[in-house]
């Protein structure tokens, strides 16, 4: 029985458990893409139609958020609500940096467009985080 | 535009195949403008009291 346990051990992980490994790794990496550019994600799944529609959406409602003098929020650790407006904001990925190289979204707080433009900015972040994570699950296989 | 963008991501995220997708995104459109709409006119009769 011995010689068993040490065969045992000396077996290498099985091909289909690497794989499934593997593929786990690459589907973070189809998140991160999906961030980094709306609509990469499903790209990269071959998912055209789907992909341009995110983008044309998250770009959109980005663009419309700075045009109506949005608020882009920086890093900070100050109020939570201010924390919460950057994480939102970061979701946007390569649109959010662009903005911020730029100098753009400065925003306007005094007026009630500028506080609309924010909240567009926000929501272009976490549609493209949804869609990110969606974009995993074709990739997994889980959803078509 | 808020709607619209909005309806086409939640449409293609959370249903599966092609027509329930289309179909998900209009009636998400439908529930963000009507929602919009009565929100609208809840407040105008609550400011009118």
């Amino acid at each position: 029985m011995p010689s068993d346990t040490v065969t045992k051990r000396a077996t290498p992980p099985s091909p289909s458990r690497t794989t499934a490994s593997a593929s786990g790794m690459a589907s973070w990496w189809v998140v991160a893409l999906g961030w980094l550019f709306p609509g990469m994600g499903y790209f990269v799944n071959r998912k055209w139609v789907r992909g341009a529609l995110v983008l044309v959406s998250v770009a959109g409602m980005f663009g419309l958020g700075l045009a109506l003098k949005g608020q882009i929020y920086g890093f900070n650790t100050g109020d939570v609500l201010d924390i919460l407006g950057w994480v939102g904001d970061i979701c946007a990925g390569a649109l959010y940096f662009l903005t911020r190289a730029l100098g753009a979204g400065a925003g306007n707080p005094f007026t009630v467009m500028g506080d609309y433009g924010t909240k567009f900015l926000i929501a272009a972040g976490l549609l493209n985080l949804l869609a990110a994570a969606d974009a995993r699950d074709v990739y997994l296989g889980k959803k078509k | 535009m808020f709607s619209l963008f909005a309806s086409i991501v939640f449409g293609i995220t959370l249903r599966e195949e092609v027509g329930e997708q289309v179909r998900y995104g209009l009636v998400a459109f439908a529930w963000f403008v009507g929602g919009t709409i009565a929100g609208g006119w809840l407040l105008f009769l609550l400011n009118r009291h």
